[in-house]
């Protein structure tokens, strides 16, 4: 009996979805930049569009660079099939409209970013497609909150910003026990730093425009697929009943395993039009090449920063699943041996006026609105992204006053520190003037 | 002899050149209809139905058994099985008759005494894989749906069916 070599991370992600160019041998992927692809024939024509072969019709619905990176993706995080899509938001739209429509229900954790409980909350809800929100770390109100009408649960490997570790495997347990599927946005950690599929996991989404792109150059987002959840078993009715869509195909009977990724490319990326381009999709490929080997680097920089920030009398306390006083500790040994990522919040003591003079003194770190860049950023949410807020509705939303978010890059750590020595010193003061009453 | 890896899989495929689908059905929405579809508008395979309760498939003349087909065509180099788990150890007797070299056992079509039939009679086995699919794998069909196919290569691919192994 002959058994196949299996391949490691960091050589999947240089090789993965990328052989030399069957028509040129370019080893390097060329940029396929064209919207449309001629057809051999009307038969040839008649063949794709009935999806019965493979090829590439028009970009919107794929595209051989974008492909590649979605190959390579799925072969990173263990999965049967990947989508890319325009952004981290869109991969996440895509992903629930290949399950849900109107009448449907899905459930999610509570902590998760701003944006995806809006989408969640605010537009899915206009959809008719209804979300409840749940405690992330209650298993028990997880189970609790699953319908009859129930498509999904939905959960982050770490949660942005809180930081807050999902018990991976608890979750998949409840979303199968119901016939559900379990999505997991894994944009903090990355495939390097945890494969949720490897822990239950149906789909994983992520913004690639984070450590997958890692330059701070690219918007766009992931989908990868298992191959594993039943999808013919009756519970998602979009899969298993004949699709209006595309002349009443049943996608469950006609792909097996296949049928979520065929779906989701064949009817939602084809309606909803929100596909990567190639141009981004090459950037992308570039940077999962060295993806095994700047996550280390990051989680090494952070763990770096936090021990520093750790010895200050500035600061308040650190949120960082790296910490032994975590209490997200025991899961982020389980589910994320190599380091919780390099995405972490701390208080300033003094409030706001600190957080500001703070954010004010910093030459090295970049203030801005992302996260997972090579070059480090920082964040202070309550007197930008969240400045509309008095204190009381900060807190209600789970955002304090003095919380700032950092994003560990890959500097020389000394030179991180010593920025942040500066900024930690006009904090000081502000927080000083403030308690005077100045 | 029984092919569990994927290069194994790859080299028949690429030794291969016509292909016996047992139960191959015309109803279009069929999973045996896709796969003999693929297999024949990619023009690779000599890809040729095998069905008593047919004539022809898109314009291919379907053959009432391997043993008429064997007659008139000579051995197929792969018998490719679309019938129930029960049927497989006949449908192994016959392409045993037929002169087959490989016999290749669909999704969900798995049965120890057909695979123990074929393998002790000499013929390569694959079991409860597509012929599609992997097809698909090899030929960069998986690869353009953003599939992993799994491969992890720095040479330029081989095509299939060109019977150059």
């Amino acid at each position: 009996m002959s058994h196949d070599h299996v391949f490691g991370l960091r050589t999947r992600a240089l090789h993965a979805g990328t052989p030399p160019d069957p028509s040129t041998g370019a080893r390097a992927m060329p940029i396929y930049f064209s919207s449309s692809f001629v057809f051999d024939s009307t038969e040839h024509a008649a063949e794709l569009f009935a999806l019965r072969t493979y090829g590439n019709i028009y970009s919107r619905i794929g595209n051989p660079t974008v492909a590649a990176f979605e190959e390579r993706m799925a072969s990173l995080e263990g999965g049967l099939g990947g989508i890319a899509t325009a952004s981290g938001l869109s991969a996440q739209l895509t992903a629930v409209l290949s399950l849900a429509q109107a009448g449907d229900h899905i459930v999610a954790s509570a902590n998760l970013y701003g944006g995806t409980v809006t989408q969640f909350t605010v537009t899915l809800k206009r959809m008719g497609i209804d979300c409840t929100l749940v405690p992330g770390d209650d298993i028990d109100a997880v189970r609790a909150a699953i319908r009859p009408q129930t498509r999904a649960l939905y959960t982050e490997t770490i949660g942005n910003p809180a930081g807050n570790v999902s018990d991976l495997e608890a979750w998949a347990d409840a979303a199968h026990a119901h016939g559900v599927p379990l999505i997991v946005d894994n944009t903090f950690a990355t495939p390097v730093l945890c494969r949720p599929i490897e822990w239950g996991a149906d789909i994983v989404v992520q913004s690639a425009t984070k450590f997958l792109s890692g330059h701070g150059t690219v918007i766009a987002g992931i989908i990868v697929e298992s191959g594993k959840f039943p999808w013919g078993a009756g519970r998602h009715p979009l899969l298993s009943q004949p699709s209006p869509g595309y002349h009443d195909m049943n996608f469950a009977e006609t792909f097996g395993e296949y049928a979520f990724l065929m779906r989701a490319r064949a009817e939602v990326m084809r309606d909803v039009g929100a596909c990567l381009s190639p141009m981004n999709a090459w950037l992308l490929l570039q940077s999962l090449e060295s993806l095994p080997l700047r996550m280390p680097a990051h989680v090494a920089g952070a763990r770096i920063v936090a021990d520093f920030l750790r010895g200050r009398d500035e600061v308040a306390w650190i949120n960082y699943a790296e910490l032994d006083d975590s209490p997200y500790r025991a899961l982020a040994r389980k589910y994320l041996p190599a380091g919780a990522g390099a995405i972490f919040t701390f208080g300033l003591r003094g409030g706001r006026e600190a957080g500001r003079a703070f954010i004010e003194a910093l030459e090295l770190w970049s203030h801005l609105a992302n996260v997972g860049d090579g070059k480090s950023l920082v964040i202070h949410p309550a007197t930008t992204t969240h400045q509309q807020l008095d204190d009381e509705q900060l807190r209600a939303s789970g955002v304090t006053p003095e919380m700032v978010r950092l994003s560990v890059g890959l500097e020389d750590p000394a030179d991180l520190i010593w920025d942040l020595e500066n900024g930690l010193r006009a904090a000081r003061t502000a927080a000083e003037r403030e308690a005077l009453g100045a | 002899m029984i092919l569990t890896s994927v290069g194994q899989r790859r080299a028949l495929l690429e030794r291969s050149r016509s292909v016996a689908m047992v139960g191959a059905s015309p109803n279009p929405t069929r999973p045996s209809y896709f796969v003999f579809s693929y297999l024949r508008t990619r023009g690779v395979f000599d890809a040729t139905p095998i069905n008593p309760a047919i004539a022809a498939i898109d314009g291919v003349r379907a053959y009432p058994s391997l043993e008429a087909y064997a007659a008139e065509r000579g051995a197929p180099d792969i018998v490719d099985v679309f019938r129930k788990p029960a049927d497989a150890p006949q449908v192994a007797r016959e392409a045993i008759a037929a002169g087959a070299k490989a016999i290749w056992f669909q999704y969900g079509v798995i049965n120890d005494e057909a695979i123990r039939l074929a393998d002790e009679a000499g013929l390569d086995v694959v079991v409860d894989r597509c012929i599609k699919v992997e097809s698909a794998r090899f030929d960069g069909g998986l690869s353009t749906g953003g599939l992993d196919s799994g491969l992890i290569t720095s040479r330029r691919p081989v095509p299939l069916g060109s019977g150059r192994r």
